[in-house]
């Protein structure tokens, strides 16, 4: 039985280990954290459809259950370094293990709002994250630094995406469509609190957004300003005060809000960013290069060397699965094509 | 939550040997200040500090206004490196903020284009035949106060606290745009929230009041205040700052730039005698000083020789507070020792 080490439990590593055990494929899984599925563990619920992130949490983990699947939570990786047609992969305490191929799904870190220190995040206790948001939403439990229900909320669009100031031009793709779940979430369980979204420009590109938008609008009367947030302030009744530009209207604005939501943007985690960099697979902004974005979008320049997830890019999570599946297919393929050469040249010989 | 994350970032500020360089307009307005800082420099913590005779304007002003072009900037700034090389220092402190500014901006450029660089020895060579080199350290005053608060603090007789209430003073800081706006990285705790003031204030007894218009304009904006007819936007940008900070009661506000102090001084009279409104609950206004009259009077410094009487805003009532003595009877008392006249009272601005 052939042996791959898929390095992080995210929804990558965990869909393309299940897609390979299933193929009779020894898989070693390894995770960091102590938990798989770190960055959907505090979602309430995933767009567009609504469902429940602990839903899909339960069922991802439950693949795992899998005979040749063996999880190795709280194990870092190194190393990995490519010895022969093998790989041999080195944890922080020093085992190592010999495997055929390697797939790399160490996925995104959320950027640190603390960075755009204008935000006041950090700073202010109404300054939020998206991500503290989703807690909020998933425990029912929204209120501002008064410890009431909140008026007025406004989220701020590209927070760290999109940016030159924070170095990372690219678009994270997932926060327009988060935010635009988000305000539907708050005005469901707070149907009297204003909500404002800011944003640059909206990009709804994925099936069922733009209709969430438009549902936004219509059904939930979210109102949406086109410009961005220059800074914002505590007032004397600890509401947050901001000033922004509203780009429609060509004049410079401020509100007050009880909460300021900062919908952060995806950056290449700090495992993804130090393993590229050894293997050389090291792309733009720190994210892992494929070979070919048309056709070898999950191979390398390392021969049995993969990758799949926002290790690569901005994904959400339904392509993030999609691509596993996909690395595990190229797996399976250069693990076949490796085995009948070796067959072939026994052969020869 | 509720940390200052401005904190973690901090600045080279060289430990002795001081090129000083004074500002323009501060002697007139804050003539106590400079003087306390060369003061507090050499007798408090005992160093090296140059204080140079003939020195000159760094075209500053000018230059923010579009009057003086940049080549003109570039070589008179040469001109002041060259009298610091003269007398053997490398740590340029100008006393300005604008200056702080200028020298920063100039000495970017050259690093970036050393073509210009040349071309700027060459300008001064062919204009004074003077040679120059960059500062090795280049540091505003307040850096220095920053960085040896703590040894200040041990000699302080007085620290921001209401002596009535026992309480911490409450205190407006406001850092000139351009200590870090221009460069982030060239001021204590970056552009946003710079903690250089803060960091004073916080070690020395106070509390930092932070207010929605915290990060605002003072309202001097150079060309605002320059262009006659700007003048509206200039008032407009102090009147928005002081709307804001009202509820908050400052004690007092503290500024580490001439222009700063200045506009958040007299255009709280100008308000006064135009609107009739103060911006504290006694119609005295907020005072406003330099963070050298605020190191100075807490190092028991006289009042009226750090120049207090020649703000708008009075300050006996801040004095009581945190229990300075002073004597009223002095208050006008000139360097000849000669009782000098009281100023004219406003109409409406109490003194």
């Amino acid at each position: 039985m052939k042996k791959i080490a898929v390095i992080g439990a995210g929804p990558a590593g965990i869909e393309a280990a299940s897609a390979l055990a299933l193929q009779n494929m020894e898989v070693l899984l390894f995770e960091k954290s102590s938990n798989t599925l770190t960055n959907i563990l505090d979602k309430a619920f995933l767009f567009p459809d609504f469902s429940l992130a602990n839903d899909m949490v339960d069922k991802l983990n439950k693949k795992l259950l899998h005979q040749n699947i063996t999880l190795h939570v709280g194990t870092e990786i190194v190393d990995i370094k490519q010895e022969g047609h093998e790989w041999k992969i080195i944890d922080k305490k020093g085992m190592s293990y010999i495997v055929a191929a390697v797939l790399l799904s160490t996925g995104y870190t959320p950027f640190d709002a603390k960075r755009k220190e204008e935000l006041g995040y950090g700073i202010y206790n109404g300054v939020l994250t998206s991500l503290d948001l989703e807690k909020m939403i998933k425990y029912n439990h929204i209120e501002n630094s008064m410890g009431e229900k909140p008026k007025r909320i406004v989220f701020l669009q590209c927070v760290g995406s999109r940016d030159e100031k924070s170095g990372n031009n690219y678009c994270s793709k997932i926060c327009c469509v988060t935010a635009v779940k988000q305000a539907i979430e708050v005005k469901k369980l707070l149907p009297d609190t204003e909500v404002y979204i800011f944003y640059m420009d909206l990009r709804m590109w994925g099936q069922s957004f733009e209709e969430m938008y438009r549902e936004s609008q219509e059904k939930y009367d979210v109102c949406y300003v086109r410009g961005r947030i220059s800074e914002a302030a505590t007032t004397f009744d600890k509401k947050i005060q901001f000033k922004a530009e509203d780009t429609l209207v060509g004049l410079p604005l401020k509100m007050n809000t009880d909460l300021l939501v900062l919908m952060v943007g995806m950056e290449a985690s700090c495992g993804t960013k130090q393993l590229a960099k050894k293997l050389s697979i090291e792309g733009d902004y720190g994210f892992a290069q494929s070979l070919n974005i048309h056709l070898q979008d999950n191979e390398t320049t390392s021969k049995g060397l993969f990758i799949a997830g926002s290790c690569k890019r901005p994904m959400g999570i339904n392509e993030t699965i999609a691509d596993a599946r996909s690395a595990a297919l190229a797996i399976m393929d250069y693990v076949d094509v490796n085995q009948s050469n070796k067959e072939s040249l026994a052969d020869n010989n | 939550m509720g940390k200052h994350y401005w904190n973690e970032y901090q600045k080279t500020i060289a430990e002795d040997n001081y090129f000083y360089e004074r500002s323009c307009i501060r002697q007139t307005f804050f003539p106590g200040s400079e003087t306390a800082f060369l003061r507090i420099v050499k007798e408090v913590l005992e160093k090296n500090i140059y204080d140079e005779e003939n020195q000159h304007t760094c075209t500053g002003i000018g230059y923010h206004a579009d009057v003086v072009p940049l080549e003109t900037t570039m070589t008179v700034v040469a001109r002041l490196f060259s009298l610091m090389k003269d007398a053997g220092y490398e740590n340029y402190v100008p006393s300005c903020v604008t200056s702080f500014g200028v020298f920063s901006e100039m000495i970017e450029i050259w690093n970036h284009q050393p073509e210009t660089l040349e071309k700027t020895r060459e300008y001064l060579r062919k204009a004074t035949g003077r040679e120059f080199d960059i500062p090795k350290n280049l540091v505003h005053p307040s850096d220095i106060i920053y960085k040896f608060r703590h040894e200040l603090k041990e000699k302080m007789k007085y620290s921001l606290v209401n002596r009535f209430t026992g309480k911490p003073l409450q205190i407006v800081e406001h850092i000139g745009c351009h200590y870090a706006k221009i460069f982030p990285e060239k001021g204590v705790g970056k552009a946003e929230f710079p903690h250089v003031l803060a960091g004073m204030i916080e070690s020395w007894g106070g509390e930092v009041l932070d207010y929605p218009e915290r990060r605002h304009c003072c309202g001097f904006g150079f060309r605002h205040y320059l262009v006659q007819e700007n003048r509206g936007y200039s008032i407009a940008n102090t009147k928005k700052k002081f709307e804001s900070m009202e509820p908050f009661e400052p004690d007092f506000i503290v500024a580490n730039c001439p222009g700063c102090t200045m506009f958040m001084d007299k255009w709280q009279y100008t308000i006064a005698e135009m609107e009739n409104k103060t911006y504290d609950k006694d119609g005295y206004g907020i005072p406003v000083l330099t963070y050298e009259e605020m190191a100075g009077l807490l190092l028991g410094y006289d009042p009226w020789e750090l120049g207090l009487q020649l703000h708008q805003i009075q300050s006996e009532i801040l004095l009581d507070k945190i229990g300075i003595p002073y004597n009223p009877k002095e208050k006008y008392k000139g360097a000849s020792g000669k009782i000098l006249p009281k100023p004219e009272r406003p109409n409406h601005l109490l003194v």
